[in-house]
């Protein structure tokens, strides 16, 4: 691990500033992943701006039913916070479905967003990597794939990312809003993070010293259902082979709207467009989701390794939609 | 680049200064001579390193000892009471038989405590049916297992591990009452 200079922000204001003026500094939420790149030896910052004691830690209810999240509120406290868990419980099961007990009580929101993939590869810096050190070339192209994607890869780089609530924050259509260099922005959580294309270096559009403050949940309608999927090579503890993060309604039997995306495929989470087309306004049966699945599925770009993915995501999109539409919402 | 930071160990204030790259768990361990807390893989899998930071479990492996400056540090070894009677969980531990070679063992025995008390806050696992707040959930074996998954035995002791924490879970929840 390089040395680096520590410092704890005292506001948004500050942290941004400092970090704008460091073209070497970066930001420092729970630590978990970053911690973990330094001692890799992954990343090589020359400082270090702790961001995690901003009190931006509420979760706040907006006047439409929203929720506002703040940014350095830990992964734990948001999966436990009631109007998630009775209202968005997509977030919830995303979140309980990730890492540890241990690890939950230290991630922040804005840090799970932005936690870089677990490519093998990527995580030795003995072994050629793009992401890591742009144009060294891609081992995971010619080595094994069984971890990686199957939509959106690029010739440079076929990484996933990692992050189970990032999947459900697609889903719900949920918006980060930061404080950078030129000012607020928003960005919805699907813009946020991108396709490797060939800057694969690139893991999301924030500027040098872009800080998040919150995340923005958009209400659901009472009728709408939500829910999550992880499939695993064991129980618990273990990141997503396939995910699903769903919200679907019905009314009499019929889907009205569905939005869904997909985990562990992509070097994003994958919102689902063609199977929400082809559910807008189908019957809500078994048939209809297999369908949809398929018509989702049928554009995945398999790899040698990896092509169990598609029959696993076909068949875990068709069981969430199935379990969410199992009886009509209260 | 040094800073320096105040801790509150196991009831004890420590001051110490650290170069900015110790981990919570070097700065126990090697700084303070806390050896409690075990180096299982130092990169967050395991949960050997698990200490209890202002009350809650985490791993402190990948903390940055810098960045929890004044923070109320509890290990397995500060668990029991002043009278040197031994913590539930760790009676329990010795009466159910539940390590082989122990390394894990601190670790798990801070991670059950942080648990338990997650558990009676109604806080959800994975496990759980039921998100309503207002449901209250039993702390199965299902549960036990699931909210532990953070904490690794490589010997394979997870049987007795479930017994000694299901026996201080359902006290803990029967005096609460
Ligand atoms: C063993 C293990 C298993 C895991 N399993 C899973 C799993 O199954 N599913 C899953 O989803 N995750 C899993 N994780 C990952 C975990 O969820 C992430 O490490 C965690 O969410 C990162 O949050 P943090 O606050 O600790 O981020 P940090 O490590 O502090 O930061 C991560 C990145 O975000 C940046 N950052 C932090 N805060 C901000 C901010 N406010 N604005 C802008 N940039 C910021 C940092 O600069 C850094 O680049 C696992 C991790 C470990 C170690
Ligand atoms: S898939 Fe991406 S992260 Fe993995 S080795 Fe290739 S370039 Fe690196
Ligand atoms: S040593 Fe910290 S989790 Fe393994
Ligand atoms: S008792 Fe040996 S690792 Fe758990």
């Amino acid at each position: 691990m390089k040395p680096f200079a520590y410092e704890r922000a005292g506001s948004v204001r500050a942290a941004v500033t400092a970090a704008v003026d460091d073209p070497g500094a970066v930001f420092l939420g729970g630590g978990t992943n970053l911690v973990d790149h330094l001692r890799l030896g992954i990343t090589h910052p020359g400082r270090l701006i702790d961001v995690s004691r901003l009190p931006l830690e509420d979760v706040e209810e907006l006047p439409d039913g929203g929720l506002r999240i703040g940014a350095t509120l830990r992964n734990s406290d948001l999966a436990a916070h009631p109007l998630v868990r009775t209202r968005f419980p997509v977030l919830s099961r995303a979140l309980l479905a990730g890492a540890s007990g241990q690890l939950r009580n230290a991630a922040t929101t804005a840090g799970n967003l932005l936690q870089r993939t677990r490519c093998r590869y990527f995580q030795d810096p003995t072994t050629p990597c793009n992401k890591r050190d742009p144009g060294s070339g891609c081992s995971a192209l010619t080595g094994y794939t069984r971890q990686h994607a199957v939509f959106g890869a690029s010739e440079e780089c076929i990484a996933v990312h990692p992050s189970d609530m990032a999947v459900a924050a697609a889903a719900l259509d949920a918006v980060v809003v930061t404080t950078g260099p030129e000012g607020e922005r928003r960005i919805p959580v699907t813009e946020l993070l991108r396709l490797p294309g060939d800057e694969p270096q690139r893991d999301n559009t924030l500027l040098h010293g872009e800080l998040i403050t919150a995340l923005e949940v958009p209400p659901l309608p009472a009728g709408a259902r939500s829910g999550y999927r992880k499939v695993r090579d064991r129980a618990s503890f273990a990141f997503a082979l396939v995910s699903v993060a769903a919200v679907v309604e019905t009314e009499g039997g019929t889907v009205r709207w569905a939005r869904i995306a997909l985990g562990g495929v992509a070097h994003k989470p994958w919102r689902a467009t063609r199977a929400e087309d082809a559910l807008a306004g189908a019957p809500a049966t078994e048939e209809s989701f297999r369908r949809a699945a398929e018509a989702e599925l049928a554009a995945a770009e398999p790899l040698s390794g990896n092509a169990f993915k598609v029959p696993m995501a076909r068949r875990t999109l068709t069981a969430v939609l199935s379990d969410l539409t199992a009886e009509e919402p209260q | 680049m040094d800073a320096h930071v105040t801790l509150r160990v196991d009831g004890e204030e420590r001051s110490l200064t650290v170069d900015t790259r110790t981990s919570l768990l070097d700065a126990l361990r090697d700084r303070l001579g806390v050896t409690s807390p075990k180096k299982g893989c130092d990169h967050g899998q395991c949960g050997s390193c698990t200490v209890l930071l202002d009350g809650r479990r985490v791993v402190s492996c990948l903390a940055l000892t810098v960045s929890h400056d004044g923070a109320e540090v509890t290990t397995a070894a500060g668990l029991p009471g002043p009278d040197g009677r031994l913590h539930p969980l760790q009676q329990a531990f010795w009466d159910h038989d539940a390590f082989q070679c122990g390394y894990c063992t601190p670790g798990q025995i801070c991670s059950a405590a942080g648990m338990l008390e997650e558990a009676d806050a109604g806080r959800p696992s994975h496990a759980t049916a039921d998100l309503d707040p207002a449901a209250r959930t039993p702390l199965t074996d299902d549960e036990i297992r699931e909210r532990m998954s953070g904490n690794i035995c490589r010997c394979g002791a997870y049987v007795n591990i479930v017994a000694a924490i299901r026996e201080v879970g359902d006290v803990s929840e029967v005096t609460e009452r």
